[in-house]
């Protein structure tokens, strides 16, 4: 009966829920979002072996397209919207990516500076035997 | 719960304010299959930050080789891309289960999903196959940290599908027990979030894992 | 068969453990069998084991930290009382064993006594701080409890049967590795707090739902009273550094159970690794355990001045900038470790940053207390101390947060003494003062007013008398952790200390006789009025204890404070005489899932550190059918007809009416 309900509550969407539209339109949603996934994807391993670029792009090109292709996951697939409907959706997703950005960012800052500062480990082990 | 809410949600004057007054005046507690999406997607994100730590872990211990072979010596980029495709394919038919299951239809969801569970499953036998194929080669887990973190960020992904799977079948079974029942339809909400999040995820792996770590 | 268990687990060569684990268990066979033959098992089952109800399962949760407070408690005394002989001697406790305590010592009081005691104490509160008649998801909830339970079950277990990890609170690699921790003892932790973990998450994921999504009607954030926030703060902070645990304690386990190589000093690993993530946790982790206890005490500091709490607005955006800056400290818990300079400076300098949130909450409930006519009730009484206690702890920890001074007093007694500082200084007076401030509520009796007063007096002077001789210490070179010690210098302060351990035991036994106390004397403490400390927020609106639903009529909020509006209007006009219209109600029905669920788990939990693999497919396969066997259940709600919610409500009204009456006379 809560469901029936969802209906007329317009001012909150559940993740992944889309707002309006018809079957139609919902799968060609879909279609888009696939479309769009393969080419993104494409676009990366092509990237990935090709010689036709500058070699050092390529690391940042690959991280750019799978940050891009995340999105079009996000949009196409999980329906997120900048809506008033999905504020708390995109505030929670906002939140939990700001964690990954610290962890593997503050991760790899401490852990790069430590082996500045320090001997590897297997050195380490080597002067200990 | 929801009954009295409805009730007063009815006999509330500013809701014909709109939406941008609906903010400031709170209407009370939300229907069932918005809490119950919002909390596996508040899951979810917790879920992604397990996956965070296993990148971190994999990106500080990649150059570990320990003398062992590295990325560009082990992956085949081949296979990988066809385990892309697989999975991008069944984020599709997952969302045509999502659109049959809106509309009750219970032949197109059972298909939908059978599709879903036949891609994710060609996807795990592709990669256990490539788990095989290196353990036989003599880079297993336990050869280098760097295949260690390999090992656990790629198999904790495909663990997660393989939890996805047994989800899926239990639906299945579900939906032609008992169709779509409320409740059983906020499942199928939450399975197909899990389902699109892991493709999310095998974005993150195929970029930075393989096609990164295939640069010599 | 049975894998790597044998009889020769049970170490009955070992007196103090088996005594221990001996009388333990003959008190719980003996009220289990009380249980039993006094035929309240039903009633067990029925009320509380299956229970779906987030106010009985707040209670649980409390319970089960205040039982695993005694266990922990025993292994201060004994590390106090082996560090006060052994000067020069072996003391009574042979290394290995003095290992293991403070091993668990540390781990019980963090996992299962302080985690505990704040969701349970969120559980139990903060539906009806929201106005509404249950959490999000009723079952996950017991879920999570029992699984918490399973946690602290299996910890003392090892008691018993095997060991326990000799490795401190966080088991550190290399030394936990499988080289140098051969036995069970780690696997022991690992799985206790890997199942723990699980249900400590689906508590976060729950209580952060039921805040952002169950809220009454009129409840807007900026309305909702500060526990509510804190306790999104606390479980939003559960939710982003919960998974860091499980992801790191599952490298760990991978390690010693699969021979990987993320921590080992072989083949290319990396301790450091280590230190990194389980910090990435166990920073946030400890704003997890404060954040709620900062929650109850401005609820309290507000109630018992009788004042509205001194910028709301500023307390709020403290809170939630605590939330977010606790994720960009952790690398101050090891200083010492080799990162350069410029990390260690930039990390120092966040940790003073998160300092200044902390402070102006101090300045907020001290502002408060200004002008307000304060009543020196047992809760405000922990408030008071907290204030003083924590303040200090905040100056040691503003101390070892400069990287230069933490280069000295790394590891030192002083570092043991800061964070006892804070954490018994915040949180766990924190958590008495919300047992003392809600324990009406939970049970229609308030607790009895001299005997706590007596217990707070006790644990106030015997911290102090217990802690600030480990600051000395500190600075006098001990370290943290030994069996024994040949520095003269030392005794008398140990000495000292080994005394405020004891006047805290006393301060234990006051609370234990207040609890029997107050039970028999339940009907002269009876709370009629369901309002026993004139409180300003919506859990005072209901009875005491309140009634299933909660709410017969979910409340309108128009402002902050909302109960305290409500009496106000209500004694201006008299509007509470209008007859409500009465509706039915729909509450989820009890669910054995959460027990059978956390039944498997032990088993598979056991069976995995013990390596019996059938009995770990045998235990993963019952969980999982637990689970279908759950979603396959056709009726998941029960209705209250009107008629019953009308008669339970009006008995409710009638005794609200005449405290207001007498209030207006």
């Amino acid at each position: 009966m809560s469901d029936q309900f969802s209906e007329q509550h317009r001012i909150d969407l559940a993740p992944g829920d889309e707002g309006e539209g018809g079957v139609g339109l919902r799968v060609l949603g879909y279609v888009v979002g696939l479309g769009l996934a393969i080419l993104l994807t494409a676009t990366s391993f092509f990237v990935a072996g090709t010689d036709l670029v500058w070699q050092p792009s390529i690391p940042v090109a690959i991280i750019v397209l799978a940050i891009a292709q995340m999105g079009v996951h996000l949009v196409f697939f999980l329906h997120i919207t900048t809506g008033p409907d999905n504020t708390n959706n995109v505030m929670a997703l906002a939140f939990g990516v700001l964690i990954v950005f610290l962890v593997i960012g503050g991760s790899l800052w401490i852990m790069a500076n430590l082996n500045q500062n320090m001997m590897p480990m297997d050195q380490i082990m080597q002067m200990q035997r | 719960m929801a009954d009295t809410t409805m009730a007063y949600a009815h006999s509330d004057p500013h809701r014909l304010r709109g939406i941008p007054h609906a903010a400031v005046v709170h209407e009370g507690p939300a229907p069932k299959r918005i809490v119950t999406g919002f909390g596996f997607w508040i899951f979810l994100l917790s879920d992604i930050v397990m996956f965070s730590c296993f990148f971190a872990t994999y990106a500080v211990l990649v150059d570990q080789t320990a003398g062992g072979p590295n990325g560009s010596e082990l992956f085949d980029l081949r296979r990988v891309a066809v385990e892309t495709v697989l999975l991008l394919l069944s984020s599709f038919t997952c969302g045509l289960a999502n659109i049959a299951a809106d509309i009750r239809n219970k032949p197109w969801f059972q298909v939908s999903m059978a599709a879903t569970c036949v891609l994710g499953l060609a996807f795990l036998y592709l990669e256990a196959t490539e788990f095989a194929d290196l353990v036989a080669r003599g880079a297993g887990p336990t050869r280098s940290a760097f295949l260690t973190a390999f090992f656990s960020l790629v198999g904790c992904h495909g663990l997660h599908v393989s939890a996805g799977i047994l989800w899926l079948l239990t639906m299945m079974a579900q939906v032609f027990a008992k169709g779509f029942r409320a409740d059983i339809g906020r499942r199928i909400m939450c399975f197909a979030l899990f389902w699109h999040a892991l493709d999310i995820i095998w974005v993150a792996v195929f970029s930075v894992v393989y096609l990164l770590g295939s640069k010599p | 068969m049975f894998g790597k268990l044998s009889w020769s687990a049970i170490p009955i060569d070992q007196p103090i453990p088996m005594i221990a684990s001996g009388v333990v268990g003959l008190v719980i066979l003996g009220v289990l069998a009380w249980v039993v033959l006094a035929g309240h098992l039903p009633y067990l089952w029925r009320e509380w084991i299956t229970s779906v109800d987030h106010k009985r399962i707040g209670v649980m949760y409390t319970l089960l930290a205040t039982v695993m407070l005694l266990r922990g408690f025993a292994d201060a005394l004994m590390m106090r009382s082996q560090q006060a002989v052994a000067f020069q001697s072996q003391g009574y406790l042979p290394p290995e064993h003095y290992n293991q305590i403070f091993s668990a010592h540390g781990t019980i009081m963090i996992f299962f006594v302080a985690m505990p005691f704040v969701i349970g104490l969120m559980n139990l509160v903060v539906p009806l701080q929201l106005g509404v008649r249950d959490v999000a998801f009723p079952t996950l909830n017991s879920v999570g409890f029992w699984l918490t339970a399973t946690g602290a079950l299996l910890v003392n277990i090892s008691l018993v049967v095997g060991e326990f990890a000799r490795t401190g609170w966080l088991p550190y690699p290399p030394l936990s590795e499988l080289t140098y921790s051969p036995g069970v003892g780690v696997d022991y932790y690992l799985w206790a707090l890997q199942i723990s973990g699980v249900g400590t998450l689906v508590a976060g994921i729950n209580l952060v739902t039921t805040v952002l999504k169950l809220r009454t009607r009129g409840m807007t954030y900026l309305r909702m009273p500060m526990f509510c926030w804190t306790t999104l703060a606390s479980n939003l902070l559960i939710v982003a550094a919960f998974p860091i645990l499980t992801a790191t304690l599952a490298m760990l386990i991978l390690d010693r159970y699969f021979g990987f190589h993320f921590f080992t000093n072989e083949a290319g690993g990396n301790v450091m690794m280590f230190m990194n993530l389980i910090w990435a946790w166990g920073h946030p982790e400890v704003y997890i355990l404060v954040l709620p206890a900062f929650g109850i005490f401005s609820e309290v500091v507000s109630t018992f001045s009788g004042k509205p709490l001194f910028g709301y607005r500023s307390m709020v955006l403290a809170t939630m900038a605590i939330c977010v800056i606790s994720f960009m400290v952790w690398l101050h818990h090891f200083f010492t470790m080799g990162a350069g300079p410029y990390v260690n400076a930039i990390f120092g300098i966040a940790s003073m940053i998160i300092a200044v949130p902390t402070g102006v909450k101090i300045y907020n409930w001290l502002f408060t207390m200004y002008g307000g006519r304060v009543r020196f009730d047992t809760p405000m009484l922990w408030a008071i101390g907290f204030m003083v206690t924590f303040i200090l702890g905040g100056l040691t920890g503003v101390l070892v947060a400069v990287p230069p001074a933490d280069f000295l007093l790394h590891n030192s007694l002083f570092l043991v003494a800061h964070f006892h500082n804070v954490i018994i200084g915040g949180v766990l007076f924190g958590a008495f003062a919300g047992y003392a401030y809600w324990f009406p509520k939970a049970f229609g009796f308030r607790l009895h007013e001299g005997l706590g007063k007596a217990a707070f007096w006790c644990w106030l002077i015997g911290f102090y008398v217990a802690f600030m001789p480990l600051y000395a210490l500190g600075f006098l070179g001990m370290t943290r952790r030994m069996q024994h010690y040949d520095v003269p210098e030392w005794r008398p302060w140990l000495l000292i200390a080994a005394v405020g351990a004891i006047i805290i035991l006393i301060g234990i036994a006051f609370q234990i006789m207040q609890l029997v106390v107050s039970i028999r004397h339940r009907e002269a403490l009876r709370d009629r009025t369901g309002d026993p400390w004139d409180g300003r927020s919506l859990e005072w609106a209901t009875a005491s204890p309140p009634p299933v639903f909660n709410f017969a009529i979910l409340p309108d909020v128009s402002g902050e404070d909302a109960y305290w509006s409500l009496k106000a209007h209500a004694r201006q006009q008299d509007l509470e005489k209008r007859e409500p219209n009465y509706k039915d109600i729909e509450m989820p029905r009890n669910s054995p899932t959460g027990f059978i669920c956390a039944f498997f788990a032990t088993i598979m939990g056991f069976a995995l550190i013990w390596h019996i693999w059938w009995m770990v497919a045998a235990g993963a396969i019952g969980a999982f059918a637990t689970f279908v066997a759950f979603a396959w259940r056709d009726h998941d709600e029960y209705v209250i007809p009107a008629k019953e919610v009308a008669r339970i409500d009006r008995a409710n009204i009638e005794e609200r009416r005449a405290l207001i009456s007498l209030a207006g006379a």
